[in-house]
């Protein structure tokens, strides 16, 4: 396996997590629109990213740490089950975060993205890269000195959830820049397919991949 | 059901719901005002020119129970299922929220899979509303971005305060009380919303106590029916504002909030004016963060033979306008007001909202005026242009002739006769009659109208 090509994996799960309308592009959209402003769609996507990042970091942060504690066999199987049964409740129930407010500030937005992001598991997509099968840095996956590994773990986290991040950020922004100047507005009713239902489905599929290896 | 794509009818602005095809279909709200055992139902109107039965009822539902007085209804979903902070666009419009005003009861009715032949699928008791809510007579029916919110006039004993409160969209479970923080409001009746400012505005008829034994003669001269409106956060559901309009000013009753998000701008109808029987339209506005009203347009009464009029208006010597519904097309660009009393319905351009210009009018029925429709010229009609809905162009605009149950025989005693008109608009104003669709109800009484894929008071949007 090449070097790049787990990097390459990361930034685009990332860019599927931000072509999504749910996770963010077509919140700073609406925005801009709302005050006729380029620079109000603009601003509203650091801390929509922020926000992201923060969800998708706090659930690395979790997959790094138990390999630490439990083994890894059993890490994994966890994983397996709780992405299973998280795909599989998305698929029979379609339910939605319950926020009402157009009227929202920097950390409305952080708030509003994170809550967006955990309630997709987008954090526990990651877990194929965190925990294997797909290794970004071979050793990542925890067996030498307890202290070194963590370390190495966490360094090597933070630039997984980063590239993530990166890949979101920038489809977001393209996403959201392109319908908001050419004002293909009307493409949402043609071209919004059921994300949440292909989510669940990535999902089921995550989960499968981290029996694997 | 979940779908693939968004749900056809959904559109991301006022804008763009205004090319969507011309409806085929009109659900019209029918009432039994007979105590005789017989149910209200829902009546299922073609409204398509080039079919064979254009213009006349080819379904209709009819409900388990009687008395229970159908008046205003909503869809399941609508474009708001597009808003951005909590999309979930591919539910589908389907369902019609159907609450009985007199029993509390709310019905949920089925249109697919044949939308002629709609299906009555689920009945929600008054009990389960007031043990979740602490309220009953609901009211108004709108699609939200989280869920489906309702108005109601008071408690389950018919005293006040009435409110709003919720249903869950996907299962209608009843969700309980919208209101965290209700401030001064007591009274209410409709409400709707500013979705781009986060803004929810109420308005005030009168606890079930002051309505449903006809009019409260004493408390409507003491002007102790509503006359106030209410702005509301939207988002910490907490009362903000109330814009009074004056004591003389009675029952304040439909609200149409400027369909652009962008607009911060909404019409109100008030029915009477205790000085001198006039009936207006205010506009509330927001300017400098703070929100005001003004009255922008005002209809006289039209002076009368007191030989013509019921006892209640007798001494008056005039009939009033009551204005008791008014609608807003989707361009923001005309508003149209039913003129119950007098048997008019005018049409306003209202593109500079502060300064309404009076662009087309008809008469159809009226307590004095009785005109008629161009079907049958030489037939006299009774009650007057009421519930009005405008078709997502503009072009088309519906019309029924009954206000409420317990009031109708106090403007009309010898009993209102249900009709429904329909009216072309054209693009730039003007307003005709169409000869050929005049639909008849019998002794059943039509009241909301909602057309197939939505309407100019059915759906709100995120996007300008």
């Amino acid at each position: 396996m090449a070097d790049w090509f787990p990097w390459g994996g990361i930034f685009l799960l990332g860019a599927y997590h931000g072509l999504n309308p749910a996770m963010g592009w077509l919140f700073a959209l609406a925005l801009g629109l709302q005050e006729r402003r380029r620079r109000a769609l603009l601003q509203a996507l650091v801390p929509i990213a922020m926000g992201h990042f923060l969800a998708v970091g706090a659930a690395a942060l979790v997959l790094i740490a138990l390999p630490n504690v439990l083994p890894l066999r059993f890490v994994r199987g966890g994983m397996a089950l709780i992405l299973a049964g998280f795909g599989a409740y998305r698929l029979v129930r379609a339910r939605h975060l319950r926020w009402v407010g157009l009227r929202v500030g920097f950390r409305d937005l952080v708030v509003w993205s994170t809550l967006m992001a955990s309630s997709h598991g987008a954090g526990l997509m990651l877990s194929p890269f965190l925990l294997g099968p797909i290794c970004v840095v071979p050793g990542l996956h925890g067996s030498e000195g307890f202290y070194s590994a963590w370390l190495v773990s966490l360094r090597d986290g933070i630039g997984i959830v980063g590239m993530h991040t990166l890949g979101y950020l920038l489809t977001m922004a393209l996403v959201a820049w392109i319908v908001y100047e050419g004002g293909h507005l009307a493409l949402l009713r043609h071209t919004w397919v059921n994300l949440d239902f292909l989510w669940a489905f990535a999902l089921l599929g995550t989960a499968f991949l981290s029996l694997l290896g | 059901m979940v779908l693939w794509k968004p749900d056809p009818s959904f559109y991301p602005s006022p804008r763009l719901a205004m090319q969507a095809p011309p409806e085929r279909l009109a659900y019209v709200a029918t009432v039994n005002p007979n105590p005789d055992g017989r149910p209200d139902a829902l009546a299922v109107v073609d409204v398509d020119p080039r079919s064979p039965t254009y213009g006349r009822v080819v379904g209709r539902v009819d409900l388990p129970y009687a008395g229970d007085e159908l008046h205003h209804f909503g869809w399941n979903a609508c474009s708001s299922a597009l808003c951005p902070y909590a999309p979930h666009p591919h539910v589908q419009r389907r369902y019609l929220i159907l609450p009985g005003l007199r029993s509390s009861r709310i019905y949920i009715v089925d249109t697919q899979p044949d939308p002629r032949n709609p299906r009555l699928v689920r009945v929600i008791e008054p009990e389960v509303v007031a043990s979740r809510t602490g309220y009953s007579r609901p009211h108004t029916v709108h699609c939200g971005p989280d869920g489906i919110y309702l108005s109601a006039l008071g408690s389950l004993e018919g005293d006040g305060p009435g409110g709003i409160f919720v249903l869950d969209h996907y299962t209608f479970e009843v969700l309980g009380r919208w209101e965290v923080d209700r401030g001064p409001q007591f009274l209410a009746y409709d409400f709707w919303w500013h979705l781009g400012y986060d803004v929810m505005i109420t308005s005030e008829w009168g606890t079930p106590r002051m309505v449903e034994n006809g009019v409260d003669v004493e408390a409507l001269l003491n002007g102790r029916y509503g006359h106030r409106l209410h702005v509301w956060d939207l988002r910490r559901r907490r009362h903000l504002q109330a814009l009074d309009l004056g004591a003389e000013h009675q029952m304040v009753l439909e609200l149409r909030p400027a369909h652009d998000p962008t607009k911060a701008y909404g019409f109100a109808g008030v029915v009477l004016s205790l000085k001198d029987l006039s009936a207006s339209v205010w506009l509330w506005y927001r300017e400098n963060s703070a929100w005001s009203v003004r009255k922008v347009i005002e209809i006289p009464a039209e002076p009368a033979d007191p030989d013509l009029l019921p006892p209640i208006l007798k001494d008056f010597r005039a009939v009033p306008p009551l204005v008791t519904d008014i609608n807003l097309s989707l361009d923001d660009r005309f508003l149209y007001v039913s003129c119950w009393g007098t048997g008019e319905l005018r049409q306003y351009d209202v593109s500079d909202p502060f300064h309404p210009r009076l662009t087309g009018a008809v008469r159809l029925g009226g307590i004095v005026s009785r005109a008629p429709h161009p079907k049958d010229p030489a037939r006299p009609l009774n009650g007057g242009p009421q519930m009005v809905e405008i078709s997502r162009d503009g072009r088309r605009i519906y019309v029924t002739n009954s206000l409420y149950i317990p009031w109708d025989p106090i403007f009309y005693p010898d009993g209102i006769r249900g009709w429904m008109v329909k009216l072309d608009a054209g693009s730039d104003g003007g307003l005709a009659v169409d000869p050929a669709f005049f639909v008849e109800f019998g002794d059943y009484r039509p009241h909301q109208v909602r057309l197939e894929g939505g309407d100019a008071s059915s759906d709100s949007f995120c996007y300008p």
